[in-house]
């Protein structure tokens, strides 16, 4: 028996997430008496894989086959299939991100396993398998009973936090079988942004709503995230504008972030932005109007105008480092 | 007796919302200030279908009943009665009149483009002394054998710049006082048509509002509505329609307000509560509700009849004097829950109140309204 | 080309969400239901292949598992522009049982392209459409914001963090999509809702399946506690409270 965690890695480092999954999973093998083994698919070298010992992975099985350098949802769902077989794994981990949530629910149908997605923190209860998970779009948790032999489980980001477990990772070279004809989709181009923090991935995240006024206003969220190495972030009205790109919208129907700090400049608070950035740890906002809903939401706030408080809070925090 | 819509209804009523929400809202304070024309709006409006919703579908309408046009009327006005009433008049007063007393011809060559919105509708009746007071009409439509000669001043005309299609009401027996009165089609382009300047209004100010000049405007006979001399009658007829739009309207603005102050109300605090919690508050939103709610069943009321083709003239008179009444004063205290902030154009309800004088005014004044409603009445 | 648009009916975004019996219960009392944000948006994406392809794109479908009353949320769908729809008679309990249900129709006749949201905005399962794929053996993409057909071969764009990259793929194929990959959702126009109602809409009754996960009941998440103002004129003090108290700069 064992638990199993997919360490997803992205440009052949393993994103922070991956080790709040093995985190994670270490805690539950205590409270299982087993162990976590790690399946890594792609291209990372032995000192990488040997930083999921460090978390609490005790096995990793290193897939390296060039066929999936590229996320192919069948055969990754196969691979995944397969070393679960191979551990014995009755617990699956994975991140409640794109990747997780593209194979997760085909690994269960797989292995006929219960899946609860979105999950935020251990079991309640392990007879039965209980455990609580976001729903209404973080407006309302739910306590589901796992009842299937072996259960998948999509961790939400900043859920259960990175804690350090030193274990001797032994790192194994696994050949999933997988034929040609399996793999049925082609990448033909990739357009990554590189040098850029990853908005699910920050840290710390600095948004920016309407009360900016206009794109030309963003230099100031842009000092503040390269000074603070955060991500930038906007709400709806503002990527509907074409104020900033679509891929900085977080809210319900966009990305869906819990940084540990998150700053909303000039952002009301709609109810389906909450929804996206409501799991932040710290939220800081600054508006106008003090009877915005941010600060419903917010634990500092400033009531006055975003475009005044951010040179100030530039140099503040520039103070701060220099100290 | 049955007060609820029908799932078209409601569907038509969430279409109008979210158009009003998506389309509209993100600038109608500046189209407002600046006067400017709601050109993608109405693109919008026509795609929609919203400009001939009520037509037969055989004439490339939507098909919908009255109750619809209600709904879709308050939803848009709760956000901006410049395209409103580019609907309602192009619903109200040109579509179905021509719909209704058209000949064929005429419906194949004008209705058909305005009830799939290719073409928008103006209707020239009001003259710089016939306002309200549709009899003492001084524009002449001279009968020349083969065509009409159209001389005269129409005034106040919402969509003038932007119709291709007029509907004139013009003299041709002055002896015979209004049973000598014709409406007649008229193609904008016609030569001997010259527009005074856009009108600066208090409120609607992004709907065009012109003055139309008729100097020696030949119109061929065939585009007369209806016989000879039939023209008040038509006009009195459309207008009964009409009242059922401009009441709708009338209701959105209100309701429009409303919304917006019950919002505020729970957000806006004084003396360590939401203002809500104040009962000099929550008693306004009180009477405002009633109010709306006796002016929305007024407005169903008249549509249901015009629905059922019962008479409805009475019905639509009294939904358009009291609905136009109630938004003045809906609105009013709408700005008054704001207090200051309701005073600046951000929070919308002083434009909101703005629209609804209108709708005191066009389309026959709250007085005419009384004298329609007294005369029905005290009719032996 | 056949395209089948699952859809999911959910309370509107702006819901504010309340439970009864012993937080067991969702109370629907004067919820107005929406179609899934996600999937609406996926329908309206079939809708403009269908437009931009007229040749290539035949019909298209909505599916919906769930009660009689869930049919407005269908007719919605049908006036903006679905050519037909299925439902099947069944108030779906998790995931699994809506990807089984869906998989039963889509082995009874040939969809080429099968699109849902990435997750809906009531349990936020995120996984319909990937069991889906695996009950039907189909290839999936999830996280697609961009598709258009190119010959026989379809063209994906598919969100990665930070980027995108571009897939082909064959029919049938399952994608899974989320914002992007139409701007708007699309409004109904008269013409749409008046041909809604003789649009056919089939009812079909489920199969019996297992559940393998059971929603026992719903809490609240905590409130927080309440904003700590600080005085526009004091930025350092916010920085201080940052660093100090919460300890997150």
């Amino acid at each position: 028996m064992s638990i199993l965690v997919f360490a997803e890695n992205w440009d052949g480092k393993f994103k922070k997430q991956t080790f709040e999954l093995i985190s994670y999973a270490h805690a539950l093998s205590k409270s299982m008496n087993t162990t976590v083994s790690a399946i890594s698919i792609g291209k990372v070298d032995d000192e990488e894989l040997n930083k999921l010992g460090t978390y609490g992975a005790s096995k990793v099985l290193n897939v390296t086959d060039c066929r999936l350098y590229t996320l192919d949802n069948k055969t990754f769902t196969m691979a995944i299939a397969q070393a679960a077989a191979k551990e014995n794994s009755k617990i699956i981990v994975f991140a409640q991100n794109n990747t997780g949530k593209a194979i997760a629910p085909r690994v269960s149908i797989r292995l006929k396993a219960g899946l609860a997605s979105g999950v935020i923190g251990l079991p309640t209860s392990y007879e039965p398998f209980t455990i609580v998970k976001k729903t209404y779009t973080s407006k309302a948790l739910a306590n589901v009973i796992v009842k299937s032999d072996v259960k998948i489980i999509t961790l939400s980001q900043n859920a259960y936090g990175i804690v350090e477990n030193p274990t001797t990772a032994n790192i194994e070279h696994f050949s999933p079988e997988i034929a040609d004809t399996d793999i049925k989709t082609t990448v033909i181009e990739v357009n990554k942004i590189t040098g850029k923090i990853l908005l699910n991935d920050a840290e710390i995240v600095v948004s920016g709503g309407r009360g900016m006024k206009g794109p030309e206003n963003w230099g100031g969220i842009e000092e503040l995230a390269q000074i603070l190495g955060a991500a930038t972030a906007c709400s709806r009205p503002v990527s509907d504008e074409g104020w900033r790109t679509h891929e900085e919208h977080t809210g319900q129907t966009g990305k869906i972030i819990a940084p540990n700090l998150y700053f909303a400049f000039g952002i009301s608070g709609a109810i389906q932005h909450l929804g996206g950035i409501s799991s932040s740890k710290c939220i800081v906002a600054v508006n106008k109007d003090p009877d915005a809903p941010i600060f419903e939401a917010a634990d500092y706030g400033i009531v006055g105008d975003a475009l005044k408080v951010i040179p100030e809070l530039i140099a503040a925090i520039k103070e701060l480092k220099a100290n | 007796m049955n007060f609820e819509y029908s799932e078209e209804q409601k569907m038509i009523q969430q279409a109008a919302k979210d158009f009003a929400e998506r389309e509209l809202l993100h600038d109608v304070i500046e189209r407002d200030e600046k006067a400017i024309f709601p050109t993608e709006g109405i693109k919008k409006l026509v795609e929609l279908g919203f400009l001939g919703m009520m037509t037969d579908p055989k004439w490339g309408g939507g098909g919908m009943d009255t109750i619809s046009y209600v709904l879709a009327m308050e939803e848009i006005s709760k956000v901006d009665s410049s395209v409103a009433v580019v609907m309602s008049v192009c619903n109200s007063l040109v579509i179905w009149g021509l719909e209704t007393y058209g000949n064929d011809a005429q419906k194949e060559k004008y209705l058909r483009p305005l009830a799939t919105g290719q073409k928008i509708g103006a209707f020239l009746l009001s003259e710089p002394e016939a306002g309200s007071d549709a009899t003492s009409q001084r524009t002449t439509a001279e009968d020349k054998g083969d065509h009409y000669l159209i001389n005269g001043t129409k005034n106040w005309i919402t969509n003038a710049n932007s119709a291709s299609t007029y509907i004139v009401i013009a003299q041709t027996y002055p002896d015979k006082k209004h049973k000598g009165i014709n409406a007649i089609i008229v193609d904008k382009n016609t030569p001997g048509i010259t527009l005074g300047p856009h009108e600066k209004k208090m409120g609607m100010r992004s709907s065009d509002t012109h003055s139309v000049m008729f100097n020696d405007v030949k119109v061929p006979k065939e585009n007369r509505i209806g016989e000879d001399g039939f023209g008040f009658t038509f006009a009195m007829k459309t207008l009964d329609g009409g009242r059922i739009g401009i009441a709708s309207q009338a209701l959105g603005i209100a309701s429009g307000a409303f919304e917006r102050a019950v919002k505020y109300s729970k957000e806006r605090k004084a003396f360590g509560t939401e203002i809500s919690n104040h009962q000099a508050i929550a008693f306004k939103l009180a009477d405002m509700a009633v109010k709306i709610e006796n002016g929305r069943n007024l407005c169903l009321k008249a549509a249901w009849l015009k629905d059922q083709h019962l008479p409805y003239g009475l019905a639509s008179a009294m939904a358009k004097q009291y609905c136009a009444d109630m938004a003045m004063e809906v609105t009013t205290e709408a700005v008054q829950v704001h207090g200051g902030y309701g005073y600046v154009a951000e929070y919308h309800v002083e434009r909101l109140m703005r629209e609804a004088k209108l709708t005191q005014i066009y389309e026959g004044t709250s007085e005419v309204q009384k004298i329609v409603i007294s005369r029905t009445i005290l009719k032996d | 080309m056949k395209i089948l648009v699952c859809i999911s009916n959910v309370p509107d975004t702006t819901t504010k969400i309340k439970f009864l019996n012993n937080n067991t219960t969702f109370d629907s009392a004067g919820v107005q239901w929406i179609i899934n944000p996600w999937d609406e948006l996926a329908l309206t994406r079939a809708i403009e292949l269908k437009e931009a392809h007229a040749g290539a794109v035949s019909e298209i479908t909505v599916v919906n598992v769930g009660l009689p009353t869930t049919e407005p949320t269908i007719r919605k769908a049908l006036a903006i522009g679905a050519d037909k729809a299925i439902r099947v008679n069944l108030d779906p309990k998790d995931a699994y049982t809506v990807a089984l249900q869906l998989s039963e129709i889509i082995k009874k006749d040939s969809f080429d392209i099968i699109l849902c949201g990435i997750e809906s905005s009531d349990y936020n399962g995120t996984s319909v459409g990937g069991m889906l794929s695996e009950l039907l053996d189909f290839p999936s993409v999830s996280a697609v914001s961009f598709i258009d057909i190119e010959g026989d071969q379809l063209k994906l764009k598919r969100e990665i963090d930070g980027g995108q990259e571009i897939i082909g793929i064959s029919t049938p194929f399952i994608g899974i999509v989320q914002k992007g990959i139409a701007k708007d959702a699309r409004i109904p126009n008269m013409r749409g809702i008046m041909m809604a109602k003789t649009k056919p809409l089939q009812v079909v009754e489920p199969v019996s399946a297992d559940l393998y996960t059971d929603f026992v009941s719903f809490d609240y998440p905590k409130a927080k506690a309440s904003c700590k103002k600080v005085d526009p004129d004091n930025v350092k003090e916010l920085v201080n409270l940052l660093h100090n108290e919460a300890k997150v700069i």
